[in-house]
């Protein structure tokens, strides 16, 4: 890269001007990228903290008040149902689709005649918008319509499926549509482990007689260890950003029974009035996947540093 | 290990009639809500009534469909989803486009013209991936206001380029990474610079990356509802906006058959794409996971 020049050369500064250029070209193709980076996503995260320090209600104002608006959110009774229903949406969202999608790619793995239609079947919702799967799913399970009507008309007049409209129950539908649409991508994740596993290792369980559910158990699952951990980061990333599915499917109620944090945190913000209490609940989201992401990207580096 | 499960053993015949069931089980459990879709779109509104959800059609009708497409109320309008269908390809093509672009040469850059702090640069913007929206979202409300962009085409295409060049960064990086560094540093002693490095070296091998790059884009811009929703007024409305008015816009009678055309309306392009480069679309959803 350094210009090639002689001393004494007379035309030496001509080149090493081009060279400088050159030399950062590169920097400058970056520089925009950097710059948008550091305002629109650090420079902004700091700003919604700031945001969650002051008083601000329908417009930003910056009257500071200290942490006030964090204690603010711990008596708000609100904020925890949808804390909780994070944590039972995100647990059942997660551990769900992981079982199916392991399940699944197990059994794709048999050397299946038309894998590959099976496949493209199992995946496909995941290319659809959330809201398009909120409402499809909010058609299914409409009481008088839907799924229950369906099989009440079946001759089973007892039948009861109107868990939208229950209070208790409107969060778990929340989990239905989410595993419908992503645990086909899980399967496909662990379908890409499974295929990368040295046949040689399975022969020899095999041949020491180990049993085939003991050989998946014992050998296979092992090797797919870093399978796992992507999943369950991607899909705990998912259900902590969760906000289209909610507003196409309950729209958070019946009341706020299945609210989450990024529609308190919309709410909040935008039709409430509450600009303050709305920029705290970001940043405890942000927390979370922070929580999340550190342990990632620490485990993320140090396996490459050791190869 | 299928030299177990073939053998022809009475006991494996039944294991592997159980194995295709419950995959065929599986398959069907995918596809109901999206044969609910699309028989309800095509039913009158009297039979929606009267029969059950997979019931077929006894009058199939397009109605819903042209409904749907012309003249549905979404909100205060009643105009159909065509509009905003043709306002989320007016966003999303030339985010995609631009997105595309500035990541390929991002990617170029940090691989090829290694400079100290490169990897720190990289990581810095690779978090933008991992955030959750809502912390910049007022930020960059009060920020487009400023800007003059608020509720405009323009204003959404320029946040979803901005969210956009950490995932196709991050794409070319990973996939530069492995082109051999030989090619670039004999191109660089003939004395070939920056651009034409890229233009006649690196772009020639990347269609494959493109690909992945344009399609993930594309189904993510596409499917956004976060931005759509906080950030355009009238006009500026993309299509999942524009569903979701539909939806909850309640004047006299719901038409669920309505409601699912215009679902099946919003779903197409994506699904479309799936169906065309399904492969391209899976490793688009794997690159930013599996390894870096």
């Amino acid at each position: 890269m350094k210009p090639v020049s002689t001393p004494g050369d007379a035309t030496h500064t001509r080149p090493s001007m081009a060279g400088h250029l050159q030399a950062w070209l590169p920097k400058l193709v970056l520089a925009p990228s950097v710059v948008i980076t550091l305002c629109f996503i650090y420079g902004f995260m700091l700003w919604t903290f700031v945001l969650s320090l002051t008083s601000s209600r329908m417009l930003p104002s910056y009257d500071f008040i200290g942490f006030a608006q964090y204690a603010r959110l711990m008596n708000n009774e609100r904020w925890w149902v949808a804390a909780t229903n994070l944590g039972v949406f995100g647990g059942l969202f997660v551990g769900l689709c992981l079982v199916l999608g392991a399940g699944l790619a197990i059994l794709l793995d048999q050397r299946i005649r038309r894998e590959n239609v099976l496949r493209t079947l199992y995946l496909y919702p995941m290319a659809l918008s959330f809201i398009v799967t909120g409402v499809v799913w909010k058609w299914l399970l409409n009481p008088g319509l839907g799924i229950q009507a369906m099989v009440r008309g079946w001759g089973f007049e007892s039948f009861d499926f109107d868990w939208l409209v229950d209070p208790d129950m409107a969060v778990y539908t929340l989990v239905i549509a989410a595993v419908w649409q992503a645990s086909g991508f899980v399967m496909a994740l662990f379908l890409a482990g499974l295929r990368s596993i040295d046949d040689s290792i399975l022969k020899a369980a095999q041949l020491d007689g180990a049993s085939l559910p003991r050989v998946y158990w014992r050998v296979v699952m092992p090797c797919l260890r870093p399978v796992v951990f992507s999943a369950v980061m991607i899909l705990s990333h998912i259900a902590i950003k969760s906000f289209d599915l909610v507003v196409a499917l309950t729209g958070g109620g019946p009341g706020y029974s299945s609210d989450l944090p990024a529609t308190f945190m919309y709410a909040h913000a935008f039709s409430r009035s509450q600009v303050g209490l709305g920029s705290a609940s970001a940043i405890l989201m942000l927390g979370g996947v922070l929580a999340i992401l550190v342990p990632y990207l620490y485990s993320e580096l140090r396996s490459r540093r050791h190869g | 290990m299928d030299s177990v499960i073939r053998s022809r053993t009475p006991m494996a015949r039944v294991w592997r009639l159980l194995l295709h069931a419950t995959l065929l089980l599986a398959a069907l459990w995918y596809l109901l809500p999206l044969a609910v879709m699309v028989l309800t779109s095509i039913k009158p509104l009297e039979e929606i009534g009267a029969g059950s959800l997979l019931a077929l059609p006894e009058n199939p009708t397009l109605a819903p469909w042209l409904k749907a497409w012309g003249s549905a109320c979404t909100g205060m309008r009643c105009e159909g989803m065509s509009g905003y269908f043709w306002n989320s390809f007016a966003i999303v093509i030339p985010a995609v486009v631009i997105a595309t672009l500035i990541g390929a040469l991002n990617g170029y850059a940090l691989t090829k013209w290694r400079f100290k702090g490169a990897e720190l640069l990289f990581g810095m913007m690779l978090f933008g991936c991992f955030i959750p929206f809502q912390v910049i979202l007022l930020p960059m409300a009060q920020t487009l206001g400023w800007l003059g962009l608020s509720s405009s085409r323009a204003g959404l295409i320029f946040v979803h380029v901005v969210f956009g060049i950490a995932f196709t960064t991050l794409f070319f990086r990973n996939f530069y990474v492995s082109i051999p560094d030989e090619l670039v540093s004999a191109a660089k002693l003939d004395g070939a610079g920056f651009f034409r490095i890229f233009w006649r070296i690196l772009l020639p091998v990347s269609k494959p990356i493109i690909v992945v790059s344009v399609i993930w884009q594309f189904t993510q811009i596409w499917n956004d509802f976060l931005f759509g929703v906080a950030f355009s007024g009238y006009g500026a409305q993309p299509v999942t906006v524009a569903l979701n008015n539909l939806v909850n816009t309640s004047t006299g009678v719901k038409e669920y058959n309505v409601d699912m055309a215009a679902a099946m309306i919003a779903a197409l392009p994506t699904l479309v794409v799936y169906v065309l480069a399904g492969k391209y679309f899976v490793r688009g959803l794997t690159a930013g996971s599996v390894k870096g």
